[in-house]
């Protein structure tokens, strides 16, 4: 059975078709056709789903969409200014080259984002706390450390 | 199609998302080609692998994939180089059925020394070729002319290449040149251009295989069996048609997928269909013994792979002679991604979009199975999450392709669940390596004895459908893969050091779990033995490990990996429960040199093991990218902590029980090492790849670091942190 359910994403309202109990994540990917956030495990344990919520990042792939119609969603797409420049957090990814395939990036993009606004000047002990719900295969997590640190520089 | 071409038309990173060609009917294609760009297949020809844009750009075919490994920024550089172009003006088309060359697989650390070697001679080729075509055109000596971004130049002279071609593509042949550019100038090859997708991934765009869309997509899943030779007995297609969105419910034998509207609720199905299916199936893993112990139980196919001097007597001579015996588990892939493929069927003809390794062979194995001529499968690769070999790709394709042919005229879109990846991949294989070593008086290594035991290593559909995970279950028999390629079990077995008498042997079984290619295949388990082993002779010998290690090589590569090492370590000093390990090893004894040492931290009391720091020197010969190249050590080196730390396959008598991350953890952010990679750059020498440079020699640095730091030898993966608890 699908409702229309109303959802704040990126600062635009959107009307979404779809069972209340929808998890987020799907309908971000196919209702919203937006790629930022990926389809890691669906069981909240690797981060590829991260968006931010409200100020918090959160796992958008167990969480039905009808406990967020009252949110702010930001994703992935959300972060670049309208000019299309990159955050500082999404430039220092690029700067640094921290990635190998790149599906983790979204999670630890949108993690290292919640941090860097929480927390100015993380130690290197706190961002490794911050992303440890995410999973990278690749190892590039050498590289995504000296990235946040670097956007941390910049704020 | 005019309504649809504008989706196709889209570029998802770097990649057009439609086909690109289809002969006449262009319904998963676009006009992204102009008809007259059409290019040959033929590898010895410049066009299979270069051709001139109209819009004054250089577009290159390479058949490898891009898998996270950087080779579309490395290709490009080669090509740039060589036709002295700025690297914007270059397009990268990536593995594609009757678009590029059939380069069989991305695997190997291969894609170096293959694709991007290719595309130099075809670029460096191409070159002479344009510059000589000028110098009729104009009537000027050739050594007045040169290229540059996209023009061919001359005195008070400019042409763009596409205009001085008249629009015809180069279809001479690849010839060997007097001068590549590459090894002199060196304006883009050695320099760390950065990659461009991460900058499209970073904002979102369209990258991924599992980020395709087209219009009235369905969304399918399968209902997984219970084990590997579960039957169907029963579905109860009633219940599952009752819910939302209900399309389809494809049974073919014992496969069983869903297919509906919306991709929840083709979860939703899933999920039911797990409920409503009845399953015979038998219990028969070994799951009751130690799995050491079973394996050198199962029939074996013993070989003989190399021998030298005699081995045997002059162990039986040695006044000090060792022995030690090294187990390492299944270990997985583990995609972060779980694989997802898109396939279409429309007028007789298959198309898939797939993260595959290997278009080309991809298809082969898809007409077999399915009962098509070639041509009518075709087969585009798409990047998805990092697979560091044989995962479920092909798997997903064909299962995405079966279930497109029931429902046909819509693009069918599979994505595996993370239960599918983690328990239905092909793992690395499970592996002893035992070793037997004497030395003579002066403490050299006199005698040298290796059995190893090991599955195939590879098992990668290539016109063999049985390879193909869904062939298990369907009603026509198409038999077990068997073992497949037993050559990745040798691979490194015997060590790259001065040996005067030595015996290697293999034992190859058929294991319990489905087994294929992994990250550096039997590489991995053969080095960490033979390191680990070399450690322990060094330590019985009364010489420093590094020392014991360049006494016993000749190879002025191997030693200047080595000495660099020791000498970027020289300041390092370990503090109470620390220790550092030393290893060396040269892939495939033919490839990239590595030499590697870790800094372990160990908290006796506790039981708990850091591993603080690691550095590696390579010498992958000519370096294309320093960066890519630092990237993929890195990774590696990261990757074989996780390896050696926490990873092991588990399995009960049904099927394996390691199906998520929790079940099958891996080292995550508060516990990876801080890496640091110097590299040696050859450029006299040719290019090779390193992905799979650093797997072995990080790991067995890590358990030699651990032994500096406690005494205690590690003889089996993962590292049992009880052993030095005290």
């Amino acid at each position: 059975m699908n409702n229309t359910i109303k959802l704040n994403v990126n600062g635009k309202e959107h009307h979404v078709n779809v069972a209340q109990d929808t998890p987020l994540l799907y309908v971000l990917r196919n209702e919203l056709q937006l790629n930022g956030p990926k389809f890691g495990c669906g069981l909240q344990q690797c981060g590829a789903c991260m968006v931010i919520k409200d100020g918090e990042s959160v796992l958008s792939c167990r969480l039905p969409i009808a406990a967020v119609a009252k949110s702010k969603i930001r994703t992935l797409e959300g972060l670049a200014d309208e000019s299309g420049k990159l955050h500082r957090v999404q430039q220092a990814f690029v700067d640094e080259q921290a990635a190998q395939c790149g599906y983790c990036l979204n999670g630890l993009i949108m993690a290292s984002v919640a941090l860097l606004e929480k927390n100015k000047k993380p130690s290197d002990a706190e961002i490794r706390k911050k992303l440890a719900t995410n999973i990278c295969r690749c190892g590039v997590h050498s590289r995504v450390i000296k990235a946040v640190k670097k956007a941390a520089t910049k704020s | 199609m005019g309504s649809t071409r504008r989706d196709f038309i889209k570029q998802i990173g770097y990649v057009s998302i439609g086909f690109s060609m289809m002969g006449t009917t262009c319904i998963a294609g676009n006009n992204y080609f102009d008809a007259k760009l059409q290019n040959t297949l033929d590898k010895d020809r410049i066009n299979a692998w270069l051709q001139i844009l109209e819009n004054g750009k250089i577009r290159i075919f390479t058949g490898k994939i891009e898998l996270g490994q950087g080779i579309r920024v490395a290709v490009m550089q080669m090509a740039a180089e060589e036709l002295n172009t700025d690297p914007n003006l270059i397009e990268v088309h990536i593995a594609e059925t009757g678009i590029t060359p059939d380069e069989g697989f991305t695997a190997g650390s291969h894609s170096i020394e293959s694709s991007a070697v290719s595309i130099r001679n075809a670029a460096a080729s191409a070159r002479e070729i344009i510059l000589k075509i000028a110098s009729q055109k104009w009537d000027t000596p050739v050594s007045q002319l040169w290229l540059k971004d996209g023009k061919v130049m001359g005195p008070q002279k400019e042409m763009t290449l596409y205009e001085l071609l008249e629009g015809r593509q180069i279809e001479k042949n690849v010839e060997k040149v007097s001068e590549y550019k590459g090894k002199t100038i060196r304006k883009f090859v050695g320099q760390p251009i950065q990659r461009k997708d991460i900058e499209a991934m970073v904002r979102g765009h369209q990258v991924f295989v599992q980020d395709l869309r087209f219009p009235n997509m369905v969304h399918g899943r399968v209902v997984r069996p219970p084990s590997y030779t579960s039957n169907l007995i029963s579905v109860d297609e009633a219940e599952i048609k009752k819910l939302p969105g209900f399309l389809k419910l494809v049974r073919k034998g014992s496969f069983v997928g869903v297919l509906a509207k919306e991709e929840y609720q083709a979860v939703k199905l899933m999920v039911k269909g797990k409920q409503v299916t009845t399953w015979n199936s038998p219990e028969n893993l070994p799951a009751s013994f130690d799995l050491k112990d079973h394996i050198k139980s199962l029939p074996a196919d013993i070989e003989i792979h190399e021998t030298k001097g005699d081995a045997e007597a002059s162990l039986e001579q040695s006044k000090t002679r060792l022995s030690a015996s090294f187990y390492k588990p299944y270990i997985m892939h583990a995609a972060n991604g779980p694989s997802c493929a898109v396939a279409l069927f429309k007028d007789a003809k298959l198309y898939v979009w797939s993260h595959c390794q290997g278009a080309y062979p991809l298809r082969r194995t898809l007409a077999k199975l399915l009962k098509m001529a070639e041509d009518d499968v075709q087969v585009k690769g798409v990047p998805g999450s990092g697979c560091f070999g044989h995962n479920g790709a092909n798997d997903v394709a064909t299962e995405a392709a079966l279930m497109a042919i029931e429902y046909p005229e819509r693009h069918v879109r599979l994505q595996w669940t993370r239960e599918d990846e983690h328990g239905w991949e092909p793992y690395g294989t499970a592996m002893i390596v035992d070793l037997q070593a004497g030395l003579d008086d002066k403490g050299k290594i006199n005698g040298w004895q290796c059995n190893l035991w090991s599955d195939g290593h590879s098992n990668r559909p290539n016109g063999n459908p049985n390879t193909l995970l869904p062939a298990q279950f369907l009603e026509e028999n198409y038999g077990s893969p068997g073992i497949g390629y037993r050559g990745g079990a040798v691979r490194n077995a015997a060590p790259y050091y001065i040996i005067p008498n030595l015996k290697i042997q293999s034992h190859i079984f058929q294991g319990p779990l489905r087994a294929s290619s992994l990250r550096s295949l039997g590489t991995y388990t053969n080095v960490w033995a033979i390191e680990s082993f070399m450690d322990e002779l060094a330590h019985k010998a009364n010489k420093d490990p590094l020392e014991f290690r360049l006494l016993h090589s000749e190879d002025e590569r191997a030693i200047t990996c080595m000495q660099k090492l020791k000498a970027n370590l020289a300041s390092v000093s370990i503090s109470e429960g620390e220790g550092l390990g030393y290893a060396f090893s040269r892939y495939k004894n033919t490839t990239s040199y590595c030499a590697m040492a870790a800094q372990v931290l160990i908290d006796r009391s506790k039981g708990r093991l850091q591993v603080k720091k690691m550095w590696a020197v390579v010498d992958a010969g000519e370096t294309i990218n320093p960066d890519g190249l630092r990237n993929q050590m890195e990774g590696g080196m990261i990757q074989s902590a996780s390896w050696a730390l926490k990873e092991e396959v588990r399995f009960d008598a049904k099927h394996v029980t390691s199906l998520d991350w929790n079940t099958y953890p891996i080292l995550r952010f508060p516990d990876t090492p801080e890496v640091e990679v110097e590299i040696i750059d050859r450029v006299d020498q040719p290019p090779m790849g390193a992905g799979e440079a650093a797997q072995a020699p990080a790991t067995s640095a890590i358990v030699n670091a651990i032994f500096n730091a406690t005494g205690i030898r590690i003889r089996r993966l993962p590292v049992n942190s009880d052993l030095f608890k005290i």
